[in-house]
């Protein structure tokens, strides 16, 4: 790889062990990747609960928390992903000390490092959206497909380990979605039914994604009638990331980079009809109904306050089944502005918790599962039920509204 | 005489271990129990399956950014696979493979490596060189 005179620099140690590391690091990527050169990137964001991180990755960025305050201070505004431990409410949800107290400390590694503890995977919505053609190292693939597509800017997943390495850099090698010849279309699906509503959206997300199947497809998608809310677009894109590892995708005349097929070389490719049947498929592989529902969860991706107020609306006057669990999981920041409007009282008057910063599974889901008994769990969102299958969740799928329905029934309707 | 299959340069150091191979895909958060270092996601191919110490074989590598931290954090508690062989790994398993010190390949010049290599194959990863060996 190519690199210049600073990033010679970084890479002998006149800037320090810090910078050291990361761009070592960079460059196990640039050569398995075959990146030219370094890119400079204008934020990054990293994604680091205690459940992935453990011991062995605390200690790892306690180990920059103790090197000299210039070396190990990033070089770029740097933001988090969501906390594993709401640490305002942890105990009555079955987390121990023991995952508290590593969150404590990872939370303190990165503030001196200069990381801004933002705790969110919805920071396209709420903190500072990337632009056309701004280069990132973004974390959360939720995170990185809106930041591709919808907003047209450019970054690869980057991992914890790997967002960090930019922050201290303020570059990434320059590999896949930083290049134009790894944007372009190479498949092509139509859709034959208007998505309504949120789940619908994320149905069909996931449906594409899972078609799509690797990191290096990009579909591109026509028949798109009415332009999907910036809601809409979140559940999609999060969903098609995990499902099929899917970094960015066009909307023919809705993204920014796809007014039309022929930006994206999408006229030469097959046509792909997304059916009824291949979305009622997907769905019938989530669902449960008539089943006693143990808790109900709304998160990945965190809610806007958008979803705030729809859930606080579709909560006001009723009372959910005392049998059954109701989360809401936002960030740090909605949070606040949905206290201070009434949001979270409704669904605290609803008998649910609103937790900030956190999204449920990334909060040691297997164990807090197991410590309250819960199994059947019931989402609005296609994301959050492919995960969860791996954490001896049964997950089912519904609407927000039979969700809340559900809630308050104490089984599926 | 071992078999000699080339992929791209990968990274981590030469190992040598059992295969296991599945037509599958791969993430640290959706497919594992890390604790007790089998496959958990009972539509995984390999559900059930104790990944300790395997050459893992697999199709690709999908879903979250959390494998990045997860593979450092299996390898610090000495329960991990031994090297990943991928047809075409993304990003963050690359990157968690760096992290972690932990051999990865992908990219092979002879096809599909989920029907090159076969479970309980003896097989060599030298990724500096981009090179497998299958006996």
């Amino acid at each position: 790889m190519k690199l210049d005179s600073e990033e010679q620099a970084m890479l002998s140690g006149e800037l320090g062990p810090a910078r050291k590391w990361a761009l070592e690091h960079q460059i196990q990527l640039g050569r398995m990747f075959d990146a030219a050169d370094m890119v400079p990137v204008s934020q990054a964001h990293m994604m680091a609960d205690p459940e992935s991180l453990g011991e062995a990755g605390v200690a790892f960025m306690e180990g920059f928390a103790a090197m000299d305050a210039a070396d190990r201070r990033v070089a770029i505004p740097m933001i988090t992903d969501p906390r594993g431990v709401d640490l305002s409410y942890y105990d009555p949800l079955g987390q121990t000390e023991e995952m508290a107290n590593l969150e404590r400390r990872f939370i303190a590694a990165c503030q001196s490092l200069g990381i801004i503890m933002t705790d969110t995977c919805i920071n396209y919505q709420t903190i500072m959206p990337p632009v056309l053609g701004d280069h990132v190292a973004y974390g959360d693939t939720g995170v990185v497909i809106y930041s591709n597509s919808v907003c047209g800017a450019r970054s690869n997943f980057e991992g914890g380990p790997s967002a960090l390495a930019a922050g201290l850099t303020g570059r990434t090698p320059r590999y896949g979605l930083h290049l134009d010849v790894h944007r372009k279309a190479t498949r092509r699906f139509r859709i034959t039914s208007q998505p309504q509503g949120l789940t619908d959206w994320g149905v069909l997300g996931a449906v594409i994604g899972r078609k799509s199947g690797s990191y290096w497809e990009v579909p591109v998608i026509e028949g798109v009638e009415n332009i999907p809310t910036s809601d809409e677009m979140k559940h999609m894109g999060a969903a098609m990331a995990s499902y099929g590892s899917t970094p960015l995708f066009h909307m023919v005349g809705v993204t920014p980079e796809c007014r039309t097929l022929g930006d994206v070389d999408g006229e030469g490719l097959a046509v792909e009809a997304i059916t009824d049947s291949d979305l009622d498929a997907l769905r019938q592989s989530f669902g449960a109904k008539g089943e006693t529902v143990d808790v109900v969860v709304f998160a990945a991706p965190q809610l806007s306050l958008v979803e705030m107020q729809t859930v606080a609306d579709l909560c006001r006057g009723r009372q959910k089944h005392g049998d059954t669990a109701f989360l809401v999981c936002t960030a740090a920041s909605v949070y606040g502005d949905a206290q201070r409007i009434g949001f979270n009282q409704a669904i605290e008057d609803f008998g649910g918790k609103v937790l900030q910063g956190t999204c449920f599974y990334q909060q040691y889901a297997r164990e807090i599962g197991e410590a309250n008994g819960w199994t059947r769990l019931l989402s609005n969102s296609a994301k959050i039920v492919n995960i969860l299958g791996g954490y001896g969740y049964a997950p089912a799928l519904a609407s927000m509204e039979d969700c809340i329905d559900a809630a308050v029934a104490g089984r599926i309707v | 005489m071992p078999r000699t299959l080339k992929c791209h340069v990968g990274i981590g150091p030469d190992v040598t271990g059992e295969a296991l191979v599945a037509d599958d895909n791969f993430s640290a958060r959706y497919d594992l129990d890390r604790i007790k270092g089998i496959f958990s996601r009972p539509q995984h191919a390999l559900a059930g399956q104790s990944y300790q110490d395997k050459i893992l074989v697999l199709n690709t590598a999908k879903g979250g950014v959390a494998s990045a931290w997860m593979l450092n954090e299996m390898s610090a508690r000495g329960i991990t696979p031994k090297a990943f062989l991928f047809n075409q790994a993304n990003t963050i398993l690359a990157q968690g493979a760096a992290l972690a010190k932990m051999a990865m390949c992908d990219r092979f010049e002879d096809g599909d490596v989920t029907t090159l290599i076969h479970t309980g194959d003896t097989v060599t990863v030298r990724p500096s060189e981009g090179i497998v060996l299958v006996s």
